[in-house]
């Protein structure tokens, strides 16, 4: 249990409380960068994935480009990132927009192509045109998937930003950062626990957000490969 | 580039990520038969690797440093995790969605519980595994460099010394090797897929 008491102990101490760069301001920060580059994230990928739905061409291609997404390494688009153009908002937003994007686009093609064309027929079928359709029809039934997608780009990037505190990033990955460059584990210790503290966190933000956005009969379990 | 070292690396990477999939697929065919068999056992292991599954991989390498030291170990119990909680529903999908007369032809033709599992369920699951399989091994690939961060070496090395001698070419040379590295293990999955799946073959 020395780690948990390690923490605890570091947690606890009134020096992690106040000054300049205290635990709220941290928690803050991360929250802010991640809130960030998922908006930017769902930007760009809800209208693609969802256009590409719609209209179904393109899908074979996004699925398998977002399969092999999944193997470009965090850290070392991080670091190229400052090598190549130094520590700057752009440094760290582009990594962590880049990594949100492909379960946000996958999951909103797929929410949106998957849709029963039965459903698809009825709403020609009462008159609707092709726009009213996605926007009465198509989009309701695919907001699981697109929350899904959404909750998956959030948890990459809370992840993300975590070790982004190596490329000079502020929040919560200072203090593992900073930690162990300074072999100070009750800190390493401390931040460890707010960072997970904190994932699980907007895992809740999300299961309510998901309460609040999806419509009850289409509250089902959903899950895919974000 | 110092290639000696390059090579190391690239065999070290690939068995912090390898071996946490295979590790993981070792756990998750027992633990994703008994959810599919009992659906109470399923109710609290679903959210589980929901909950698992979303805490940063640096949170749970210093967590481990504790009790595993700076070994590969600390590495490998978190991809370990990650891949668990990708291969357990994956595992519990391609059984459930065996449609039911295939099982009552295997029963009729007078197959116990076990011998229908082994010849007839898991068989036919093997395509939604091996989907499963190639998500945790991809990833895990990748996340291996990010344990070079409490100093477990990986090609994670050439992205810290790249990044500190300003040096790109070094940062590109890995990054390139840890794709190459993914996307090796994933051909080699889908041909195992399409090896153990001779029926599919159009």
């Amino acid at each position: 249990m020395s780690f948990l008491s390690f923490a605890w102990n570091w947690l606890k101490s009134p020096a992690q409380w106040h000054g300049s760069a205290d635990i709220p301001i941290r928690i803050l920060q991360h929250l802010g960068y991640s809130g960030l580059s998922l908006l930017v994230a769902a930007l760009i990928a809800l209208p693609a994935g969802i256009w590409i739905g719609h209209t179904g061409r393109g899908g074979v291609v996004v699925v398998n480009v977002a399969n092999a997404w999944r193997a470009i390494p965090t850290l070392g688009l991080l670091v190229l990132m400052v090598v190549l153009i130094g520590f700057s908002a752009l440094a760290w937003l582009v990594p962590l927009v880049v990594l949100a994007i492909p379960p946000i686009l996958v999951n909103a093609y797929e929410g949106v192509a998957g849709v029963d064309p039965g459903l698809r027929d009825a709403a020609r079928g009462m008159g609707m045109t092709g726009w009213q359709s996605l926007r009465k029809v198509e989009l309701p039934v695919a907001l699981p998937l697109i929350m899904l997608g959404l909750r998956t780009g959030a948890i990459f990037v809370v992840a993300t930003a975590t070790i982004a505190a190596e490329i000079g990033l502020g929040g919560l990955g200072r203090y593992i950062i900073d930690g162990l460059s300074q072999s100070n584990y009750a800190e390493v210790a401390g931040g460890a626990v707010l960072v997970v503290l904190l994932a699980l966190l907007v895992q809740v933000i999300f299961v309510i957000l998901r309460f609040l956005i999806v419509p009850a009969p289409l509250r089902i379990q959903a899950r895919s490969d974000g | 580039m110092n290639w000696p070292l390059l090579w190391q690396y690239t065999g070290a990477n690939a068995l912090l990520g390898v071996l946490p999939a295979v590790i993981g697929l070792a756990i998750a065919l027992p633990l994703g038969v008994a959810c599919a068999r009992w659906r109470w056992f399923y109710v609290p292991v679903l959210p589980l690797t929901t909950i698992l599954y979303s805490i940063p991989s640096l949170a749970l390498f210093v967590v481990l440093i504790d009790y595993t030291g700076l070994s590969n170990a600390t590495v490998i119990i978190p991809l370990t995790l990650f891949s668990l909680c990708v291969l357990v529903p994956n595992v519990v999908d391609g059984i459930r969605s065996v449609p039911q007369p295939v099982r009552q032809a295997a029963t009729a033709m007078g197959f116990g519980p076990l011998r229908r599992l082994v010849r007839v369920e898991l068989p036919l699951a093997v395509p939604v595994i091996i989907a499963g399989l190639r998500i945790a091994v991809v990833s895990s690939i990748s996340l291996a460099s990010v344990g070079q961060l409490i100093g477990v070496s990986s090609l994670g090395y050439f992205f810290l010394d790249g990044f500190q001698r300003d040096f790109p070419e070094e940062i590109y040379v890995a990054g390139a090797a840890i794709i190459a590295l993914a996307l090796v293990c994933d051909l080699l999955l889908v041909g195992t897929r399409r090896l153990a799946t001779p029926w599919s073959r159009g």
